[in-house]
């Protein structure tokens, strides 16, 4: 069965202008995922990869082209329109965690539910950091957690929502290699169970070999790699 | 110290320089930096201002007494106490009153002489003019020989006009003008004949001056006015017997208390600017504090030693202060030169001049603020390794709150004591502060709750969902939103006191000084017309008015004990002891009168040996409650008992009694009555009648005076408002630094809130809430302190009525509810329409 197109960019450009030149870091990107894939962009550092999945995140708008989020446009929506599809569809890793200091481990889970009026934000987050085995950390505040720690509450973060596309922005960037190993195999897992599109931002060749599919960003544009 | 060591130091202050650059292009800087230098600005102008006003006030009333000093003695004062002033660089000049009778023809009558030398008045002008009721003009000089200056009453009674020939003694003069107003009018009220003012140069052609005449010789003097309090200080141990000197406070009683209070206020002004500079200071180096420790973090990581990051970071510390504190002392002079320009108009002369000292002040508030700030955390990173600071160990146990704000605190309390100069109000300051942060988190705390239980129960929806979240905020950064609340209040709290006491204290001086205050007094009125004073102020419409019996008498023993002038070191007890009192009766005690001890007679008491004396003379002649004290009037004794002490507003000028009997105790003594009443400017004609038809009564005209008294005080409530804008300016200040002190965890919050999926709208309505909650709790905290403070403050300190003012309150909680929101928001909504990524990448 083939499955309906969840993420789709046509003829994408982005540009920033400064001084004295243009830079131009998306040049006629194109890009067409399904639901449930597990796709990873790679590429070097200042290549646009996090630039790219903010795009598509609806984080930022193009210079020109348009994204589709489940073939409704989504680029062309105002910035609140496109919140409203972030926190339907949406949920998000960074690198830095961006947990929020002055919550605790809990609230910063309970956040996004809360956003959404979800009535049961504290049994969901309650849920998803016991998934992630956090449950003893409920009430430790980021300052108080381990980086690998930290990550994990932004995990459980992301998937409390339950949402459909799952943007990982070089998820393990900050971290250790065994503790980085250990929040791959969480992150997967838990896109597994819950059949959440995945599109993972990363440098990380051999972490981007887990995924379905690759795609190198170079000059702008993206190039099938076949890692597996 | 080694060439090793000084190039270190060279090096560390190299590097300390080069932070602090990069701090201040990264903005982490600029804030504190902002709130530092207006720190210092409102010391440093504040401080030069209340400087200048203060004695310029002082030198107002200086114009009352000709002068800023003045020696005055019952004999020749001692020439060497004018050739130490003028060799000290004082400008001086002699005066001489006595009273003479002043004859036109067959007409005669005793005048107030006062015999002038070259160079008076040295301070303010008189007015002269060719007519009693010309506008007249501005002379800074007295009379040239051969001429006299009259005043109008006594030119009405001697029917005198500009050009007549007076004769004074043996001697002969033209008058040359009428004078209008004389400013160094003063002394005792009671004393008053009319005014004839003369060259000194003439006196000896007069021959009024003998051995044994009544004569008050004053040496009045003037500087700057430091070279004045030498003086003062050197001579005063001097004086002998029957010489006494005095400034304007102690000259003028009126004067006095109105320029104590005001002096109270502005110092109370400065108090309230260093305060809430200070703490809008605090709030705002929390950013600077945490970029700062992060550096330093990291040059520990790449190898400098603990004492390198000590010494840079003391670099660093010492270099903000300077400058700011440099540019803080420029932008103060400038704001008071401002201040003083606009004020200057307010003032007769223009301001004195000022010393460097306020700038000194405020490069050393800056450098102890600054410390104050950084030397908790510092001593917080001396005992951690490199591994522990780079894993930010040091916010795993951060040090409590209270050791973190404690040396703030403390130089907070030092500013307080040095700014209050007085103990009682750095101490109700310093309690009403730390009240206040305890009050604010309980109240938040509740408030808090119980807005968040009513959120609970109301449907839910999208918008109450926001509010929730917004109130929540508050709850889940309680310490950094206690802080922020106790900002904002205390900035609503000093500013609603500065308003509520200013508007006291300017409503007590104009009640105390009412457009229709007595402006005559008539003395030496005799029982049997009584009746007939009574019939001219009813046909002269005068309503209000009350005649007081007045019993001569001579305090002969306290206790069994006589009354011995030698015992008394004090000047004026001397002179009390050797003078007849007033002594006065009444059924009710003086509705501007207060009772301190005792209590007041009842009517079966009527009769009874009983006494109620004025605080300051039971002081000043060590009476107490239950004394016996024995007088002597007209040889006849009478023995009373000290029932009560009462405390008299001396400034209403209303006749008022230092010592007052029961009604019927003095009927059997001989007494005279006295009035006092208002009688507008140029309204003599049906008083020129009575004092025709009644000769023995005199009139005493103090309506010059009176509007004098009025226009210093007037000035003084301008002045004030002046000094109330500038802490306005700092309250402000305090309100932006709570604000900026949030904003970077603010903005991540809301950007994240964004990537969740919040609208702005959201977002906006979260923020908000929380600020309007913020806003309410500040407010209702901020009124309460502020009524129960200014309450004590104006009854306790400046003691004047208090009136709670509910309005007040009530326009704050308004304004706060809806200003501070409003300001939060303008200062986040630029982040709203940045798009997400950017924020992140800046978070």
């Amino acid at each position: 069965m083939q499955h309906p197109l969840i993420i789709q960019a046509q003829d994408l450009f982005y540009e920033i202008h400064s001084n004295d030149s243009d830079i131009h870091i998306i040049q006629g990107l194109n890009l067409a995922i399904t639901a449930g894939e597990q796709v990873a962009i790679i590429g070097s550092s200042g290549s646009g990869k996090s630039t790219l999945l903010s795009l598509l995140a609806g984080l930022d708008v193009p210079t020109k082209g348009i994204v589709q989020i489940q073939g409704r446009p989504f680029s062309s929506l105002d910035e609140d329109g496109r919140a409203l599809e972030r926190s339907k569809y949406m949920g998000f890793v960074f690198q830095s965690f961006q947990l929020l200091p002055s919550l605790t481990a809990l609230e910063n889970v309970m956040l996004p539910l809360q956003l959404k009026n979800n009535a049961d934000a504290k049994t969901l987050s309650l849920d998803a950091l016991a998934k992630v085995g956090l449950s003893h950390r409920l009430q430790h505040y980021p300052k108080q957690l381990s980086g690998g720690e930290q990550q994990r509450v932004a995990i459980a973060r992301a998937f409390a929502t339950q949402p459909l596309i799952l943007f990982a922005d070089e998820p393990t960037g900050n971290l250790d290699n065994a503790t980085g190993q250990m929040i791959i195999e969480l992150l997967f897992n838990m896109n597994t169970g819950t059949g959440t599109t995945l599109v993972l931002v990363t440098h990380d060749e051999h972490l981007a070999s887990r995924c379905h599919r690759q795609l190198k960003l170079e000059n702008g544009v993206l190039n099938e790699l076949n890692l597996s | 110290m080694s060439y090793k060591d000084i190039n270190t130091a060279l090096m560390n202050f190299k590097l300390a320089s080069l932070q602090a650059a990069s701090l201040w292009r990264a903005g982490a800087l600029r804030v504190m930096v902002f709130a530092l230098v207006l720190a210092v600005t409102a010391i440093t102008a504040v401080g030069f201002f209340t400087q200048r006003v203060s004695s310029a006030l002082n030198q107002q009333g200086g114009l009352l007494l000709g002068g800023d000093i003045a020696i005055t003695a019952d004999h020749v004062v001692p020439a060497v106490l004018e050739k130490d002033a003028i060799a000290q660089g004082l400008r001086t000049v002699k005066t001489y009153e006595f009273p003479s009778m002043v004859i036109n023809g067959d007409a005669n009558q005793l005048a107030e002489i006062k015999a002038v030398g070259d160079g008076f008045p040295l301070r303010g002008d008189l007015t002269i003019g060719n007519d009693t009721t010309a506008t007249g003009k501005l002379i800074r000089s007295g009379p040239r020989p051969g001429q006299v200056w009259i005043e109008p009453r006594l030119a009405h009674v001697l029917n005198l006009k500009t050009g007549d020939n007076v004769t004074i003694g043996e001697a002969k003069f033209i008058v040359a003008a009428i004078l209008l107003r004389e400013p160094s009018r003063g002394g005792d009220m009671f004393s008053f004949a009319p005014r004839l003012m003369m060259n000194a140069a003439d006196l000896p052609s007069t021959k009024l001056i003998q051995y044994g005449s009544r004569v008050r010789y004053q040496l009045i003097l003037a500087a700057e006015p430091q070279k004045i309090d030498r003086y003062f200080a050197e001579t005063k141990p001097k004086l002998a017997r029957g010489e006494k000197i005095e400034d304007v406070r102690n000259a003028r009683p009126e004067i006095k208390a109105a320029l104590e209070k005001a002096q109270q206020f502005l110092g109370l002004s400065a108090m309230v600017s260093v305060i809430l500079a200070m703490v809008a200071m605090l709030l705002s180096s929390l950013p600077y504090i945490k970029q700062s420790l992060d550096t330093f973090a990291l040059m520990r990581c790449f190898g400098a030693t603990k004492s390198t990051v000590i010494q840079v970071l003391a670099w660093q510390t010492m270099l903000i202060a300077f400058l700011s504190a440099l540019i803080g002392g420029i932008l103060g002079f400038l704001g008071q030169l401002g201040l003083a320009k606009l004020a200057g108009s307010l003032f007769l002369e223009t301001l004195p001049t000022v010393s460097a000292s306020p700038i000194f002040v405020g490069v050393i508030a800056s450098m102890a603020m600054m410390f104050a700030v950084v030397v908790p955390h510092a001593w917080q990173m001396r005992n951690l390794s490199t591994m522990n600071i780079l894993r930010r160990e040091t916010l795993v146990q951060p040090i409590s709150a209270q050791a973190k704000f404690l040396p703030a605190a403390l130089v907070m309390g030092v500013m307080i004591f040095w700014q209050a100069h007085d103990i009682k109000i750095a101490l109700s300051a310093i309690l009403a502060i730390l009240g206040l942060c305890v009050v604010i988190a309980g109240f938040s705390y509740v408030l808090v709750s119980l807005a968040n239980r009513l959120l609970e129960a109301t449907p839910q929806s999208e918008t109450i969902n926001s509010i929730r979240l917004g109130v929540q905020g508050i709850k889940r950064r309680f310490g950094l939103s206690t802080v922020q609340m106790i900002g904002f209040s205390m900035g609503l709290m000093v500013l609603m006191l500065l308003a509520l006491i200013r508007h006291d204290l300017v409503r007590n001086w104009q009640a105390s000084l009412p457009i229709d205050a007595p402006n005559r007094f008539i003395i030496n009125i005799q029982h049997e017309q009584i009746d007939s004073i009574n019939q001219f102020f009813k046909q002269a419409h005068i309503s209000n008015t009350a005649v007081f019996p007045m019993v001569r008498g001579r305090l002969i023993s306290k206790n069994g004990q006589a009354i011995n002038t030698v015992d008394w070191q004090d000047e004026r007890a001397k002179k009390l002891a050797e003078r007849e009192f007033n002594l006065s009766w009444a059924a009710e005690m003086q509705s501007d009168n207060k009772l301190l001890q005792g209590r007041w007679w009842k009517q079966d008491e009527y009769g009874k040996p009983y006494m109620s004396l004025e605080e300051g003379l039971a002081k000043t002649l060590n009476i107490k409650l239950g004394d016996k004290l024995n007088f002597d009037i007209a040889g006849n004794p009478l023995a009373v008992t000290v029932t009560s002490i009462r405390k008299v507003e001396w400034d209403t000028m209303r006749a008022n009694f230092f010592a007052v009997t029961p009604p019927g105790l003095l009927d059997n003594y001989p007494a005279n009555y006295i009035s006092s009443f208002h009688l507008p400017i140029g309204a003599d004609g049906p008083l020129n009648q009575l004092v025709r038809d009644y000769p023995n009564i005199t009139v005493i005209d103090v309506a010059a005076l009176m509007q004098q008294v009025r226009g210093i005080m007037q000035r003084m409530s301008d002045t004030i408002q002046y000094v109330f804008i500038f802490s306005l300016i700092a309250g402000i200040a305090v309100l932006y630094a709570s604000l900026v002190a949030t904003r970077e965890e603010r903005v991540s919050e809301a950007t994240l809130m964004r990537v969740f999926g919040a609208s702005r709208r959201q977002v906006s309505i979260a923020y908000v809430a929380e600020f309007a909650c913020v806003g309410v709790i500040a407010a209702l905290v901020a009124s309460i302190a502020a009524n129960l403070l200014a309450y004590y403050v104006s009854v306790q300190i400046l003691d004047i009525p208090f009136q709670f003012n509910a309005g007040l309150a009530v326009v704050i909680l308004i304004i706060s509810m809806i200003v501070i929101p409003l300001f939060a928001w303008f200062g986040l909504r630029g982040f709203l329409n940045v798009p997400p990524r950017q924020l992140l990448n800046s978070i």
